[in-house]
């Protein structure tokens, strides 16, 4: 089974904090870590190699220093890890991303599946996975939350709706984003360190994945951002408190009443 | 000079920091309250491959150093320090001294297994009558045929109670007094070597110290650790990298003191301010956090040199002494900046009190330090 899992690097932090002049994030003195969904499709990559055999390779497209995010998952257990990384590249919204994702799936070749985690925690879109399954022409399963069954031509998965699950039985290949309760995700072994360590990881840059400068980066990138801020921390809010229900009932009118409301 | 961990060190501490985070630091406060043994986390480790960071690959090690090794002493007892002392005791005395002594075929029959954490190592060097005058070795081992025939008892012997082997230090010919010293690789379960129950200590609760007693323990000839006669220059060796470990605890927990305090004075509201605003607060903490950071300089100097080849003995005592010393102060000083919370059991800084005071004690108290240091000056 080839297995192909997309991971991003992220700031370590779910309060990220946005710098308000330049409305962009501010990530020095973040550190960085590897998007918690992905951990998942990582670790649900490695489950299906160790059941069924195979290999797997993880992407990442992002400057550099993704470099130590991909190390990471080596270290985890996956085989190969490719960067995708290009000046060329930068600016990317959800579009290009996925476009130079799969541009280099495509290069890859052979795959089976192709895991996502089911969104990153920086821009919480969700829509890189899915981008990728319809620029590669594959069906795809978002939310995740359990593997049930694994054949060499598809898959049963369960996925996760409000108040439940739908079973859904997926042809391979297929683009598979997880959810955060389909697994926990092991630690890196120290001997997995040393290896990820030792390890050549080649870099691709635009030219190596056949991508059309015009389709990637900024330049591809249709979403154009307007603005980015945080929302003002809102107040806490005041609780009314009586004997019962009625006597809430009538504070509650008073305090519309003073608000002219009612 | 290069103060920067390399890649792979800092890989290493971001993974065991996240590792004590999530699957020690909620367990310490419990285990140490039942006295309860870490079972669960030392399997984990063991898979993890974190026993096996100080010894190469070919004795089921992952080769990353001893520095790295530190890291992760003292990121584990930042979590929780009975962890970090069966960690350290494990790796640098008990599994060391065979690694360091031992043939190919000792090294391969029990360093492998320790390495990968599949089974504790123990080191029975202490008695009631032999502690800082350890050259006061009153065991005995007497080669009877094909066997040595071992009587005797040790104290405070760390993980012996969890532990497949025990490297145990014994008399061969009192008429060389130190020289007459030999160490010998016991396993657990050979008849006469027996264990008691542990102790009940002030701190470190969750680890493993138990009495070792001797009666005719039959052991093969083959047993003997180097040659006779160097068991006591053999524990010198082993402890000087026994005190990187500990000095690396002690770091731990001095961390663990000043995150604990940080955050208090950040949440403590007295006076209309949190009491991280008043300057007799910033001034104990700058102090701890200073004092961390030069322990933690001096224990990675230790460990530098020893990864590099060359001399660390004064270092070793230099770090651990120090690192000792500044954990028990940052401990009380934690639960004054806690006042009165400080004192009760809702409160991890009790504890941190409580485990950091061993430090000044095992493997070499802080006065043998001192000696050891002095010698090194010429003294």
């Amino acid at each position: 089974m080839e297995i192909i899992v997309c991971i991003k690097q992220v700031p370590d932090t779910t309060e990220v904090k946005i710098d308000p002049v330049k409305g962009t994030l501010i990530r020095e003195g973040v550190p960085s870590i590897v998007n918690p969904f992905d951990k998942n499709a990582v670790e649900a990559a490695l489950q299906i190699k160790a059941a069924k055999g195979g290999k797997v390779t993880v992407i990442s497209m992002g400057p550099p220093q993704a470099m130590d995010a991909l190390r990471e998952c080596v270290a985890m257990g996956a085989d190969e890890a490719v960067l995708l990384s290009d000046r060329a590249f930068a600016g990317a919204d959800t579009w290009a991303t996925s476009y130079t994702l799969a541009k280099a799936i495509e290069k890859i070749g052979k795959y089976d599946i192709i895991f996502c985690g089911k969104q990153a925690i920086d821009g919480d879109t969700a829509q890189v996975g899915p981008g990728i399954a319809e620029h590669l022409g594959l069906p795809q399963v978002t939310y995740v939350q359990k593997i049930r069954e694994v054949t060499d031509t598809g898959m049963i998965v369960e996925r996760a709706i409000e108040g439940g699950y739908e079973v859904i039985s997926v042809p391979l290949p297929a683009m598979i984003a997880v959810e955060k309760s389909i697994n926990e995700p092991r630690f890196p072994t120290m001997m997995g360190t040393m290896k990820a360590h030792k390890k050549q990881i080649p870099i691709w840059g635009a030219a190596d994945i056949n991508a059309s400068e015009d389709l990637v980066g900024m330049n591809g990138s249709p979403t154009q951002v307007k603005r980015v801020f945080a929302p003002e921390r809102r107040g806490g809010g005041e609780i009314l408190q009586a004997e019962d229900e009625a006597g809430v009932c009538v504070l509650l009118v008073e305090k519309l009443r003073e608000a002219k409301i009612v | 000079m290069n103060f920067q961990l390399d890649d792979q060190q800092l890989m290493i501490q971001k993974i065991v920091r996240e590792f004590a985070e999530k699957e020690v630091a909620p367990v310490a406060a419990e285990l140490d309250e039942k006295g309860q043994f870490p079972h669960e986390i030392t399997r984990k480790m063991g898979e993890m491959g974190l026993f096996g960071l100080p010894f190469p690959e070919e004795y089921g090690g992952s080769g990353a150093g001893y520095l790295a090794y530190a890291i992760a002493v003292e990121e584990i007892s930042r979590a929780c320090a009975s962890t970090g002392i069966t960690y350290a005791a494990h790796c640098s005395i008990g599994t060391g001294p065979i690694y360091l002594f031992g043939t190919e075929e000792q090294k391969k029959k029990w360093v492998i297994p320790c390495a990968e954490g599949r089974m504790f190592a123990a080191f029975g060097l202490t008695e009631p009558n032999a502690g800082s005058d350890a050259g006061g070795t009153q065991t005995t081992a007497v080669l009877d045929g094909d066997e040595w025939v071992l009587n005797g008892s040790k104290c405070f012997i760390t993980n012996v109670g969890v532990g497949g082997v025990a490297v145990i230090t014994a008399v061969t010919d009192r008429s060389k007094g130190t020289r007459g010293i030999s160490a010998f690789i016991v396993p657990t379960d050979t008849p006469g070597f027996s264990v008691g129950q542990p102790y009940h200590k002030l701190g470190l609760k969750a680890s493993d110290t138990r009495e070792i007693i001797l009666e005719n323990v039959r052991i093969p000839k083959e047993n003997i650790l180097g040659k006779e006669g160097e068991g006591f220059k053999q524990f010198l060796v082993a402890l000087d990298g026994g005190r990187i470990s500990i000095g690396a605890l002690s770091v731990g927990i001095a961390q663990a003191c000043l995150d604990a305090s940080l955050k208090y004075a950040k949440e403590r509201v007295q006076f209309g301010q949190p009491i991280s605003k008043f300057q007799a607060i910033q001034f104990k903490l700058a102090d701890m956090a200073m004092k961390t950071e030069l322990a933690r300089l001096m224990v990675y100097k230790a460990a530098w040199l020893k990864d590099n080849g060359k001399p660390f003995s004064k270092e070793a005592a230099m770090g651990k002494l120090y690192a000792s010393e500044i954990c028990v102060q940052n401990a009380l000083e934690a639960i004054q900046i806690h006042g009165g919370y400080g004192y009760m059991k809702e409160y991890p800084v009790e504890r941190y009190l409580r485990d950091a005071k061993l430090m000044e004690i095992g493997e070499g108290t802080s006065e043998i330090q001192r000696l050891v240091i002095a010698r090194q000056l010429g003294c």
